[in-house]
């Protein structure tokens, strides 16, 4: 499973991270983010070593969602030296997701 | 090999699968991986499927809809189709997850996309202002001003739900009357935070990050003007997914389906397509049903023949 981070532990975990990672935007009361959610949990396991994957729950830290502007789930977005570089909105399938992740891997 | 495939798993596939599953075909139907449940899992309130008379919700209808053509035996894949052969008696139907099916009949029912506006930056902002499924985003424009874009029934439905949390919601629309239904229109013309503009189409999209603003292009007099929003949701109509089938099947001129007169029959024999895929008109959620029927009992038909 991947982990959930919050506003204190960001900077940590995702900007300060070695290796890129993949942030799940999300909230419970949104369909497609429970889609997605078990697939951004297999692509952290295929992808272990390669890539970080953590979930930001968008109704406890809307000081982070408000920092990426983001007004739509899910959002993946992957960051790499503290850069945003790429963003996914919407489900879409685990190869659709992991073709557009393998540039930053 | 099976007996029918159906791919699609929105109201006509789940009807089509209760169908196929009652004639005992044992079917298999094809949900997709991220979007089972079509159209009406992106909806709230559903308050003209008959049989509901206080209404219901559009996902629970289709959790119902899952449950009784699970209850008869038929099986559900949550992959996606990435490539069919449906020339020749046995039809050849592989997922993205790498399954390869073989099957004597397919049933097609896999609806329609939301269209896009086309514009530069739509893309860049999708997820930062500008959104397709007020039900998805809604909650982000809490006391925001936001447009939603579009005349039909969807339009209406999103921009009265947005009311929930937006302070301000313009409607703009290209014509200067709405194709909604009446009650849907009276519904909105009554909401004390929707605001009209007749006679306009969004022209383009500013910000730089998220939506910021757009300048609407007014179609009678050419002028031009700009709009200051945080949000824009886009439900101009819908395009039908058949990517995937057009080199093999006959498609009209706006890419549905073709299909044999009130029959389900595509223009090859034991290949069958129902619901919004071959509809540019009706699009309920009942109509798609009643052709998810005829096109298990077409298949059926088919089967016993062969």
């Amino acid at each position: 499973m991947a982990r959930d981070v919050t506003t204190e532990d960001f900077q940590k975990e995702v900007l300060d991270n070695s290796l890129p990672v993949l942030v799940d935007f999300w909230a419970e009361w949104c369909g497609p983010c429970r889609m997605v959610s078990p697939i951004v949990d297999e692509l952290g396991n295929d992808l272990s070593g390669q890539l970080d994957v953590v979930k930001v729950n968008v109704d406890h830290e809307p000081d982070l969602a408000m920092k990426y502007n983001v007004t739509g789930i899910p959002l993946l977005g992957v960051f790499k030296g503290g850069e945003l570089v790429k963003q996914l909105v919407g489900a879409r399938p685990k190869a659709a997701i992991q073709s557009e992740l393998q540039e930053y891997l | 090999m099976r007996e029918v495939v159906i791919i699609g798993s929105g109201p006509a596939g789940y009807t089509a699968a209760i169908y196929a599953a009652r004639a005992e075909l044992k079917p298999l139907l094809i949900a997709s991986s991220v979007e089972p449940g079509g159209e009406l899992m992106k909806t709230t309130e559903v308050e003209n499927y008959p049989g509901f008379p206080t209404g219901t919700m559009g996902p629970d209808l289709m959790t119902d809809f899952q449950a009784q053509a699970e209850r008869f035996g038929t099986e559900i894949m949550f992959d996606d189709v990435v490539d069919v052969e449906l020339k020749g008696d046995t039809k050849v139907i592989k997922t993205g997850g790498g399954e390869t099916i073989e099957a004597k009949t397919v049933i097609i029912s896999t609806g329609a996309a939301y269209r896009e506006l086309g514009l530069p930056k739509e893309k860049e902002l999708s997820g930062h202002g500008v959104s397709w499924c007020a039900t998805c985003d809604g909650f982000f424009f809490r006391e925001k001003t936001i447009a939603v874009v579009g005349g039909g029934d969807s339009a209406m439905e999103e921009a009265n739900f947005l009311t929930k949390f937006a302070d301000k919601v313009y409607v703009v629309h290209r014509r200067d009357s709405l194709k909604a239904s009446k009650t849907m229109q009276q519904r909105s013309f009554d909401n004390p935070k929707i605001e009209f503009i007749w006679n306009s189409e969004i022209a383009e999209l500013h910000g730089e990050g998220k939506l910021e603003g757009v300048t609407l292009n007014d179609t009678v007099t050419g002028e031009k003007k700009d709009l200051e929003i945080q949000g824009l949701f886009i439900a101009v109509g819908s395009d039908p997914r058949t990517g995937l089938f057009e080199e093999q099947l006959e498609l009209d001129k706006e890419k549905f389906i073709k299909v044999d007169g009130r029959t389900s029959r595509t223009t090859l024999p034991g290949v069958f397509a129902a619901g919004d895929v071959i509809d540019p008109t009706y699009r309920q959620a009942i109509t798609a049903a009643g052709s998810g029927c005829v096109a298990a009992l077409d298949a059926e038909h088919y089967l016993a023949g062969h």
